[in-house]
This record gives structure tokens, C-alpha cells and sequence, in this order.
């Protein structure tokens, strides 16, 4: 048996590029991610749509001055976090389970490209999603919101910045779930301190100092200043509280990028 | 060509490899001996770039792994024989790997047939067997048509006809002109295919030789090895698979 045949012909010298396709190849050609993220979108869509049929006029003034439907109608962000951030924590700690880790270094030996490549495919599809996510949310569920209440459109203020505010959310929740699986190297230590950061933490926070602490958490941040077209007393505002998420992610990324060029693999 | 230059790499307080040099030539097939847990894998990885040693360096062709400017085609590896997401078909794992290293996709056909997988090409990867697995990794090696390979115990698995396929299958690559650095704790196995010999125990150096000179004084070459290791093999007498 011959043991090469033909040449073999090159696509060029591969960089970032040839890094990012081939992360699209692996991110897209598994069904298990194609159907979480469908069922993710699908999720949030209901959980909107259910909450503001759900919705009742505000009685007195009080109540109609800090009455917001658009929080109510992404309410299933929170729902939504956690598979986006799975996805993300999955990207990394499938190859290191399986092993293909020790192909993709091979072929990319520059890991702070790999990981580039990663964020840059990853921060797109779900962008992409969450995006899509936010506005068919949004639409759908003020069209079951009842008669009775005035219907937000996206012209109204605080409204549109709140509907992408929080496709953004869910872009930079699964980019720290990819930096949680560079540091763990683990799926089940990553989804943990996941879920201790998203939902345990800021809950007890929450019991114990009201929102003194549990502001600065990602999942208040964004039901209380990012999915708001009202600003909420007490907790950061919508800017602030975008800026302070950004710092988190590019903090997170950072520290994975750091480990991941120091560590064996 | 390969060169080991006093590779050292710790951990804890377990020294795994010692000082290794060593030099790998083109155009032979070069066994890479040693008992168990000697620090074959160790050595492997840290030419990979894989593993950071603590003192030395691997070069190929003059440079380090991680400097090489097209890494699918100057080294394939083999180094372990699940490297793959079993979620993903074996054509669509060698499709990333060419898309990622610079190689055209044509050639992901080419090599499947060439390990004898074109018919399982499609399968989840996850459902295969060793045998077949192996038989993968050795297509991803391959994919990038490289001048320099290493195989880490590549016949496991394999059933006496893989055992002989891949047996002349590195004998034809070192006959191309290649650099072929294939590791093995299987001493019969290595007299039948490497024509160089480099022998390590408890990562340190303990022969870099041709066969025929390790066993020029009649010995065969188990005898010869085990003469060698005889200080250094720590897990004599229990299982020898790895």
C-alpha cells in the first residue's frame, strides 16, 4: 500500500482566520449545541410571551410610575443564561474530556490565537441568537400583552437599548463560561461556579444585604439594569451596569488566556 | 530530524524526564523504548509543545514546536488514541483539523481511505472501536502530508492485519525520506520495524543505537533491552500494557 498519494495542496499559510473556521466546523457540527440553542431561543420566546399575558395593569400611581412591561417580557434571560453559558463552559472543556484538545494544539500550537478564535465564533453565534432572541421575544409578547395596558414600542424611551442590552447579555455569558472552562479544564467545576456566580451567590447576597452586594452580580445586572426601559433605584444603572459585565468578561478572558498559555494541556 | 537537547521535566518532587538529548534522523524509523511510566509520553509532549519542559528544548528542523509556520504539514502526531469529540464524524473531525491547519479538504478524503475508513467516514467518531479510532489518529498524522511523525504505541488495539499495515506503513514513510519516531513498550513489535533505537528508563538515556548494534553480540533485542532497564523499570512484574 502506498502510504501518500497526490499532493497535498495548501490553503495558505493558516492564522487567525483558519482558526476561526475551524472552530466553526466543531461549534456548528455538533447537534447537541444546535438543538440548546434552539431550545434556549424557544424558551425565552414562551417564558416572554406567557409573562406578559400574564401582565396586569398597575393599580394606583405608584405602581404605574415604575410599571415596566419591557422587564417583564425578558424575564427569560434567566432561563436563557445558563444554557448560552454551558455552551460556552462545553467549547473548551469537551476538548480537554475527549481529547481533541491535543489535535486542535497541534494544529494551532498559539494558544492565545485558539483562544481568539474560540471567543470570536462563540461571541458571534450567540450574539447572533441572543439578538434574534431578545427582538422576537420582545414582539411576540407585547402582541399577548392585553389591551388594557399601553404597548411598548421600540421608539419609547429606554425600550430598544433594553431589547440589545440584553442580546449582549447573553454574548458576554457565554464568553465567561468559555473562560470558566479554560481555567476548570472541567465541565462539572465550570457549570458550578457558573451557577454559585449566576443564581446561589447573588441570591444570598440578596437575602443578606438587599442589593448593597448582589447589584454587582451578572444576573441582577441584567434583570434589574440592562432589561429595564425605567431605570430601578438601588442597583446600578443600565451604562454602568453594561461596563461593569464588559469588565467581568475581558477580566475573565484574560485569566483563561494566561492560564491557558502557561498550563500543559 | 528531531532533536531532544536535555529535556527535563518535573512533577512534584518526581523527576519524569532527565536530561534527555537525543537526535532523531530522517529516512529510518526510530523506536522509542522504555518500561513503563520512563517518561516516553512525557518526551513526546514536550516535542508537541504540549508540555512545558522545565529545562531544555525539542527542536524540529531547527525549531521549536510552537515556532513552526505550518505545523499540519511539517509534524503529525498520533499521540494518543482518542483526540477526537465522539459527537463529531470521523470526516468532519479531519475536516476541522485541515480547515484549522492550512490543508485543502480533498485531502480528508485521501486520507481516510489511505487508514481504510471511507466506509465509517460519516459515523459518530464516539461509536468506534479502538482499532478504528487508532486508525484515525493516524489519518489526522497523516492529513498534512508532514516530513517529521511520531506515533505513541500506535498498534493497540489494532488486530494483527492493522499490526502489519501499520508496520510497513512507517517503514514506507521513513523510505519516502521522512523523520519516524514511534514509541512502544512492544520490544518484538519495535525488532520487526525500527531500524534506531532509543532506549530510555526513569527518563534518563540509556542506549541511542542501531538495532544491529544492540544486538551484535547475539543477543536478541529483549534480552538486550532488558539488560538495559534492568536498574531502571519501577513496575516489573505487574501488568505491562499501558
Amino acid at each position: 500500500m502506498s502510504t501518500t498519494t497526490g499532493t497535498v495542496t495548501g490553503t495558505g499559510r493558516p492564522g487567525f482566520a483558519a482558526a476561526a473556521r475551524m472552530e466553526w466546523l466543531k461549534l456548528g457540527s455538533l447537534r447537541s449545541t444546535r438543538w440548546a440553542l434552539s431550545a434556549t431561543a424557544l424558551g425565552m420566546i414562551a417564558i416572554g410571551v406567557v409573562t406578559m399575558a400574564n401582565t396586569r395593569a398597575p393599580q394606583g400611581a405608584e405602581a404605574a410610575r415604575t410599571f415596566d412591561p419591557v422587564n417583564n417580557v425578558l424575564a427569560g434571560i434567566a432561563l436563557g443564561q445558563l444554557v448560552v453559558g454551558v455552551i460556552g463552559v462545553l467549547m473548551i472543556t469537551g476538548e480537554y474530556s475527549s481529547g481533541s484538545i491535543r489535535a486542535t494544539l497541534a494544529v494551532v500550537p498559539d494558544r492565545r490565537r485558539l483562544l481568539a478564535a474560540k471567543t470570536a465564533v462563540l461571541g458571534t453565534v450567540v450574539l447572533a441568537l441572543g439578538e434574534a432572541a431578545a427582538f422576537v421575544t420582545f414582539f411576540a409578547g407585547r402582541a399577548a400583552l392585553t389591551d388594557t395596558i399601553h404597548r411598548p414600542g421600540l421608539g419609547d424611551a429606554g425600550v430598544l437599548r433594553a431589547v440589545v442590552l440584553s442580546g449582549v447579555y447573553l454574548a458576554l455569558v457565554g464568553l465567561i463560561g468559555l473562560a470558566l472552562g479554560v481555567m476548570t479544564r472541567h465541565t462539572a467545576s465550570a457549570i458550578g461556579i457558573l451557577v454559585g456566580l449566576f443564581y446561589v451567590v447573588p441570591a444570598v447576597a440578596a437575602g443578606l444585604t438587599g442589593t448593597t452586594v448582589a447589584k454587582f452580580f451578572p444576573t441582577l445586572i441584567a434583570a434589574n439594569s440592562l432589561a429595564v426601559a425605567k431605570p430601578v433605584a438601588d442597583v446600578l444603572s443600565p451604562w454602568t451596569g453594561f461596563t461593569v459585565l464588559l469588565l467581568y468578561t475581558a477580566a475573565a478572558l484574560a485569566a483563561a488566556d494566561r492560564m491557558l498559555r502557561r498550563r500543559d494541556a | 530530524m528531531i532533536e531532544a537537547r536535555g529535556l527535563t521535566k518535573r512533577y512534584g518532587d518526581t523527576l519524569a524526564v532527565d536530561a534527555l538529548t537525543f537526535d532523531v534522523p530522517p529516512g529510518a524509523v526510530t523506536g522509542f523504548l522504555g518500561p513503563n511510566g520512563s517518561g516516553k509520553s512525557t518526551t513526546l509532549r514536550m516535542i508537541m509543545g504540549l508540555d512545558r519542559p522545565d529545562a531544555g528544548q525539542a527542536r524540529i528542523g531547527g525549531r521549536r514546536y510552537a515556532d513552526l509556520e505550518w505545523p499540519l504539514r511539517e509534524v503529525g502526531a498520533l499521540l494518543e488514541a482518542r483526540t477526537f469529540h465522539p459527537g463529531h464524524s470521523a470526516h468532519r473531525h479531519l475536516l476541522a483539523l485541515a480547515t484549522g491547519g492550512g490543508v485543502a479538504r480533498s485531502r480528508v478524503e485521501e486520507v481516510l481511505g489511505l487508514v481504510g475508513l471511507a466506509d465509517a467516514a460519516h459515523r459518530r467518531a464516539g461509536s468506534f472501536s479502538l482499532g478504528m479510532a487508532q486508525r484515525l489518529g493516524i489519518a489526522a498524522a497523516l492529513l498534512g502530508d508532514p516530513a517529521v511523525l511520531l506515533f505513541d504505541e500506535p498498534v493497540n488495539g489494532l488486530d494483527p492485519e492493522g499490526v502489519r499495515w501499520i508496520r510497513e506503513l512507517m517503514r514506507s514513510l521513513a523510505a519516502e525520506g521522512r523523520t519516524v519516531l514511534v514509541s512502544s513498550h512492544l520490544i518484538s513489535e519495535m525488532a520487526l520495524t525500527a531500524e534506531h533505537l532509543v532506549v530510555i528508563g526513569q527518563g534518563r538515556l540509556l542506549a541511542d543505537s542501531s538495532v544491529a548494534d544492540l544486538t551484535a553480540d547475539g543477543r536478541s533485542l529483549e534480552e538486550a533491552f532488558f539488560a538495559l532497564t534492568s536498574d531502571s523499570a519501577q513496575y516489573r512484574g505487574t501488568e505491562r500494557r499501558r
